[in-house]
């Protein structure tokens, strides 16, 4: 068995697996689909129940994964095939995509992304910011290097409309028709833009991995009685979380996204999606009431006059510290909590009117918010099920990786040398994810060093006997 | 073609405008509405309780009605629709009631009936192609909005015929009309139902809401498939005291689509409304008038 | 005179967007201890640590000041980039003019700049006292010794052994399996549950690496990581020794030598004595949850402790005690609602014609699958929930009366019971509080031992080489809590990957000339590593055992303590050079 492991997603399950196998001396091939690492927990503002700043005390673990000597970094790549070879070991082909720039040239001085002239919708800032056409996601970014966004970029479409005769080889002066664009070519001080760039692939050969490829959010538009995502003032948990971080888009101050106006009524639902057969997923996202009420009392701390409704089912809060952060909330920061659901709710003029029920005084409920925030459900990875057959592992009815044992073996999966960790077994929290990450890079060190230690004995016999 | 037709207790009493609309508009265009031939009420609530078989024989025993009539049976009324296509649902996943109702009954329902609603005609069989290509009259400015209340759509997964929080199958009728439609945020809240029975409190502050967000979002009448719903919504207009909003006419689609396909006024069946729609339509009679009257019959 | 080199780097637009650079060079270049000073776009990237090595050369360098990031940002980085270019890293120090200037000061760019400018002489300063220092070399046994034998431990343990580490594994009982062995079963797969622990004994006992102590404890610690010398007392087995008398036998005591400890003492039930309300221990038919689990072991027709009779009607009583800042325990015990709804159906399926009522606050179903669990209870096994507390439960006749509410219908609610199972909170096991002082690690509010970060170090603790696993850390349940074992393995696996260990130089030291050896650092000390020297008579620094805090720097009142590179001298340096 070779003595390296592979680990698929770079959020802080996987950086956490990689650190531990990496820090105990053999050499991880970390692969990660975005073009830096970090993971969601990257775009979260501050961390309950500590109120810790979220990007504060992940940097230092991306930091340490982007230098680590023992790191194989693959970023803004995906596994692109597996097999096994008669040892057990994994041969392993990843695609890194194209970036368009050269990483080994590109210092990530930022020049392009400033002269960069096209703004998109950024996924990372989930809508409520934008991003340039060459970006990296935020300026921690680990690598600190861009990559260009083919679909969205003006030189590349115009480049291959003039290879595929889309628009004439010659424009109306006879002058062969050049690319539009190209402003950062012509800014980069290292020459590191490279029109022609493809994607490349990659052999790697692993003899353990542990998958950590993490979750989405459920979408909007699939909650139709909630506006659908078509109300501008109705925005998700991580949308929230941009607003709130001082990194994001409003650089923390708490600005409605239809007009750029603070929000003084805000209403936060919880279970949007969530234990919810009929129309969401069935099982419950455990992180949301957390979460909910950490950004409820952020809220308050920011807006001191504004006033934060929260809707639930049950408040879940297991968890040291949680049970007494929640009641901080609701007692020491004047967050009203209502027992029940929001059946609907839609635009009315600048507001947005929320009709639910607070079922612990039996009365309907209508609030007239300034913003709305939805704890959409976690879901796993749209690819989990691809990644999983790749390696052999078995998924739930909702998508999640199986455990051997849920209980009793939770990071082993069915196929041997291959672990799981963090939420694509299911939904966790950072502390839970991060205990589980490490446990599952202990099934990993156990193999290796098992391994090392009994060729070192077979060693020591055969010293022994040549003495 | 003949479709087998259920009009239901309410259409033949107070909402006959609805019925006599309803068969004009099908007759119109190229459908015989064909009643079923004995037909009782259909028990105008679909039970909670699973375990209550007694509760679905009426029901079961119009199915079979509509089992003997060619395996099909069309609707107007939101709730019979609503009961039978549910009924319908039920049975077929429990064999077991049906066979006790079938004992029960002495009339063996065989479980295979197609339950539709007009309008589900309208969009899968007619298309609102041609319906937009047999209007005479396009209701051209008209302001409607749709209103869907409740039991038309709901429970989505058993019913099938629109999404609830999202839906089009009103909206898209009146536009083949003509019309302008609006979507406003009440479309798909309860009117309060059969709380007009005993709390009609509850009912009417539902319609105050209703009726209020419909004027604000600009609509000039408010149009539903339920009988019911039109009740409940038009009724208070007059009858309630005290009541300050402007007065605005709910109709059934049907009796636009009358309208519009140049159906003469004694086939749009808009006698009995609280508040008389037929005001609305003078500027379309106007254009009708120059020799294009009296539809296709 | 020094030979410093000062790099200032821009960080894209972070630090030049506010910082004028080449102002804060310019300054720097004057300073008659810099020899060389320039700015860089990113000093971090390749070419930026290419430009210091070569500078190091070029101008002969003897210190290096990068005014950047935060030193926790790449203070290791430069460092390494130093050693590179045959510098000690230790004559390597960064200048934080970022977090601490450009990213806090960007309205005011002129003062930011000149923020920047003292804050890189002063650092100058320091590093002209810097000394050269090389890591310290410390030996490592490669030997854990896990503290509790339930799952967590075992779970640790095996996960440690089976990476071909000896384990000594000490458990308080004379059986393993700990509060796991005492349940019926788990809730997911509750049928299963009892062998697959029964398994997990036998792989601990089988196991060529793992040495079990029972009826033992720990009764003392000295050490640090790597080398920890761990007491344990063996309470003599009376199976064992049937020839003399129990009393006679005296406890065994061993002491190992171990490099790795992971606590895994789990947790207690709360004394339902503290419960008056809910009939405290009088009332023969109010259980708590794990004597109900005991009841369902037994197997059969459930029947009611008092007389036997069959319990037709029973209430589940969940947060009685938890969630009550009344009763000592604010925090949420986590397991109870699962287990609570797992007994429900459990004692449907022993008397299907009874009725099961559970009082609850929030159900706290979050887990895979465990929110379709708590629904089956509900929906499947007819299980009747109501939401609120009980106020009062006492005994009427043969039956147990409850008292409570229902606050979604807003109604008091009486049940005339058969049996009251109360969902007791989770305490931490008896002796916590001893044994975190023995090991030195810290216990919060409630007992439970503390994690060295909340989020990102959930089975450290602030002690290095000890670690932590399963409830002994707060309330969990057993999939997490195995996850969390492994977890704490991962840790000790890590320990174990070298042969030696490393350790920061950057430690106290004592001037012996003038210690008056009168122990105000041993008192300070928060790591224990400072002591009396007993023949010499003066303090001595334990340098395993010290993070450099600098506590005893403060207390000495001769200014015998220092900590290595941050002498008073210096400190004072960068005072005078700010001031």
């Amino acid at each position: 068995m070779i003595e390296r492991a592979l680990v698929v997603g770079a959020g802080i399950a996987g950086i956490q697996a990689a650190l531990d196998i990496a820090n105990s001396g053999y050499e991880v091939v970390l692969v990660e689909r975005e073009p830096s690492i970090g993971g969601h927990m990257a775009q979260l503002s501050e961390t309950f129940p500590t109120l810790d700043c979220s990007q504060c005390i992940l940097t230092p673990r991306t930091v340490e994964a982007g230098k680590h000597e023992k790191i194989r970094l693959y970023t803004y790549s995906e596994i692109d095939s597996v097999r096994q070879d008669e040892n057990g070991d994994f041969l392993v082909r990843i695609r890194r995509k194209a970036a368009y720039i050269n990483w080994d040239l590109c210092t990530g001085c930022g020049v392009c992304q400033e002269k960069c002239p096209f703004k998109v919708e950024s996924l990372f800032e989930r809508g409520v910011g934008t991003r340039k056409v060459i970006y990296t996601l935020s300026p921690q970014a680990v690598p600190n290097k861009p990559v260009i966004d083919a679909a969205n970029c003006r030189y590349l479409q115009s480049k291959w409309d003039i290879e595929a005769g889309r628009i004439p080889a010659v424009d109306a002066k006879g002058n062969p028709a050049k690319p539009k664009c190209g402003a950062c070519e012509k800014f980069c001080p290292t020459g590191a833009i490279q029109w022609d760039q493809t994607d490349t692939f990659h052999e790697e050969k692993v003899g353990a991995v542990i998958l950590a490829t993490g979750y989405d959010l459920f979408p909007q538009s699939r909650l139709p009685e909630y506006g659908g995502g078509r109300i501008p003032d109705v925005i998700d948990g991580l949308a929230f979380e941009r607003l709130l971080a001082a990194s994001g888009p409003t650089a923390g101050k708490i600005l409605r996204p239809s007009d750029g106006k603070p929000p003084l009524e805000v209403v936060f639902i919880q279970c949007s999606g969530s234990r919810d057969p009929e129309r969401g997923v069935p099982y419950c996202s455990k992180i949301c009431c957390m979460y909910t009420a950490k950004q409820a009392i952020l809220y308050k701390h920011r807006l001191h006059e504004g006033q934060a409704y929260v809707f639930y089912i049950d408040v879940r809060a297991g968890g040291k510290g949680y049970e007494e952060f929640v009641n901080r909330a609701m007692e020491e920061e004047g967050v009203v909590y209502l027992r029940g659901k929001v059946s609907k709710l839609f635009r009315e003029g600048d507001k947005v009117i929320v009709k639910g029920v607070d079922t612990l005084s039996n009365r309907t409920v209508e609030i007239a918010a300034d913003l709305v925030v939805l704890a959409t459900a976690i879901i796993p990875r749209a690819t989990n099920p691809q990644v999983a057959e790749l390696f052999g592992v078995p998924y739930d009815e909702n998508g999640f990786y199986s455990a051997a044992n849920e209980e009793l073996d939770p990071v082993l999966s069915l196929a041997p040398r291959v672990f799981m960790a963090g939420a694509a077994l299911g939904p966790k929290d950072i502390p839970e994810t991060v205990a589980q990450a490490s446990g599952a890079a202990a099934k990993v060190l156990s193999l290796f060093q098992r391994q090392r230690r009994t060729q070192k004995e077979a060693q020591g016999v055969l010293e022994a006997v040549a003495d | 073609m003949a479709i087998p037709y259920f009009p239901g207790c309410t259409l033949s009493t107070k909402a006959s405008g609805y019925d006599r609309s309803g068969r004009a508009v099908a007759q119109a265009l190229g459908l015989e509405f064909q009643e079923l031939n004995e037909w009782q009420c259909c028990g105008a609530t679909f039970p909670l309780s699973a375990e209550n078989a007694m509760a679905l024989v009426a029901p079961t025993r119009l199915l079979r009605q509509a089992q003997d009539a060619g395996g099909q049976v069309t609707t107007l009324c939101a709730i019979c629709f609503h009961v039978l296509r549910r009924t319908q649902h039920f049975l077929q996943g429990h064999p077991d009631v049906l066979e006790r109702i079938n004992w029960f009954t002495e009339e063996p329902y065989l479980g295979n009936v197609r339950v539709t609603h007009f309008l589900e005609l309208l969009r899968n069989e007619l298309t609102w192609e041609s319906l937009r290509a047999k209007v005479r009259r396009p209701l051209q400015g008209l302001r409607v909005a749709p209103y869907y209340g409740c039991l038309l759509l709901r429970p989505p997964s058993e019913i099938q015929l629109d999404d609830p929080d999202d839906p089009h199958i009103l909206h898209e009728c009146l536009e083949a009309l003509g019309c302008e439609v609006i979507t406003f945020p009440y479309q798909s809240e309860c009117c309060g139902s059969y709380l007009v029975v005993n709390k009609p409190k509850v009912p009417q502050q539902l319609a105050q809401d209703i009726l209020t967000s419909a004027q604000r979002h600009g609509a000039q009448a408010l149009v539903t498939a339920c009988p019911l719903c039109q009740y409940n919504l038009d009724y208070p207009q007059k009858s309630v005291s005290g009541w300050t909003l402007k007065l605005l006419p709910v109709l059934y689609f049907t009796q636009l689509m009358a309208v519009a396909l140049g159906l003469p006024s004694e086939d749009w069946g808009m006698e009995n409304h609280t508040v008389d729609p037929r005001p609305l339509f003078e500027p379309y009679l106007t254009t009708v008038g120059q020799g294009r009257t009296g539809g296709d019959r | 005179m020094s030979r410093i080199g000062v790099f200032v780097c821009h960080c894209g637009h972070n630090i030049a967007g506010t910082v004028d650079v080449k102002a804060v060079v310019e300054q720097l270049q004057r300073n008659g201890d810099v020899v060389f000073a320039i700015d860089y776009k990113y000093m971090c990237s390749d070419p930026g640590q290419q430009l210091i090595r070569e500078s190091i050369e070029k101008y002969q360098l003897d210190g290096v000041v990068v005014a950047a990031c935060s030193p926790a940002m790449h203070e290791t980085t430069f460092r390494r980039t130093v050693s590179a270019a045959g510098l000690n890293g230790f004559r390597c120090e960064s200048a934080n003019i970022r977090e601490q200037v450009s990213w806090v000061h960007q309205q005011d760019k002129e003062a930011a700049t000149q923020k920047a400018i003292e804050i890189t002489a002063s650092i100058v300063e320091k590093v002209k006292g810097n000394e050269i220092l090389e890591p310290l070399v410390l030996p490592l046994t490669h030997r854990t010794l896990v503290i509790g034998g339930g799952i967590a431990g075992m779970q640790a343990a095996l996960d440690i052994a089976e990476a071909g580490y000896p384990v000594i594994l000490v458990e308080r009982h004379d059986h393993l399996g700990g509060r796991m062995a005492e349940l019926s079963g788990s809730y997911l797969n509750f049928r299963a549950a009892p062998d697959l622990l029964e398994k997990k004994i036998q792989q601990v006992l089988s196991h060529p690496n793992i040495q079990t102590l029972r009826n033992a404890e720990v009764i003392g610690l000295s050490g640090y990581v790597g080398n920890f010398r761990v007491q344990v007392k063996q309470n003599p087995e009376a199976e064992e020794t049937p020839v003399m008398p129990l009393d006679e036998l005296q406890p065994l005591t061993f002491t190992f030598d171990v490099g790795a400890i992971v606590v895994a003492t789990g947790w207690q039930p709360y004394d339902r004595a503290r419960l008056p309300e809910y009939g405290g221990v009088e009332i023969p038919d109010v259980v708590d949850g794990l004597t109900f689990e005991k009841m369902l072991r037994e197997g059969g027709v459930l029947r009611r402790p008092s007389d036997g009779k069959i319990a037709c009607e029973v209430v589940f009583v969940q947060c009685a005690g938890s969630r009550d800042p009344e009763h000592g325990v604010s925090y949420c015990s986590k397991v109870c609602c699962m287990y609570v709804a797992k007994q429900a159906m459990m004692y449907k399926e022993r008397v299907p014609d009874g009725q099961a009522y559970v009082f609850y606050i929030d159900i706290r179903s979050a887990g895979k699958n465990y929110d379709e669990y708590v629904q089956r209870a509900m929906t499947d096994y007819g299980v009747l929930y109501l939401r609120g507390k009980v106020s009062r439960v006492f005994r009427e006749g043969d039956q147990t009366i409850v008292w409570g509410s229902d606050t979604l219908t807003g109604r008091a609610v009486e049940i005339a019971a058969d049996l009251v199972v109360l969902a007791t909170p989770m305490l931490p096991s008896r002796g916590s509080a001893e044994l975190g002082q023995l090991l030195h690690i810290s216990t919060d509010g409630y007992g439970f031992f503390n994690e060295a970060h909340p989020k990102l170090r959930p089975v450290e603790t602030l002690t290095a080489g000890i670690y932590l696993a399963g409830v002994a850390q707060g309330p969990k349940d057993i999939p997490e809590t195995v996850s969390q074992a492994s977890g704490a393995a991962a840790k000790v696996l890590q320990l174990f990957s070298k042969d030696e260990m490393t350790a920061s130089p950057l430690v106290a030291s004592v001037i012996e000339e003038l210690c008056a050896a009168c122990g105000a650092c041993v008192k300070v000390c928060p790591y224990g590593a400072r002591q009396i020297h007993p023949i010499w008579n003066y303090a001595t620094v334990n340098a395993a055992l010290c993070q450099g805090c600098g506590a005893c720097v403060v207390a000495c009142p001769n200014k015998a303590s220092q900590v290595r590179n941050w002498r008073v001298e210096q400190v004072m340096g960068m005072v005078d050079r700010l001031l």
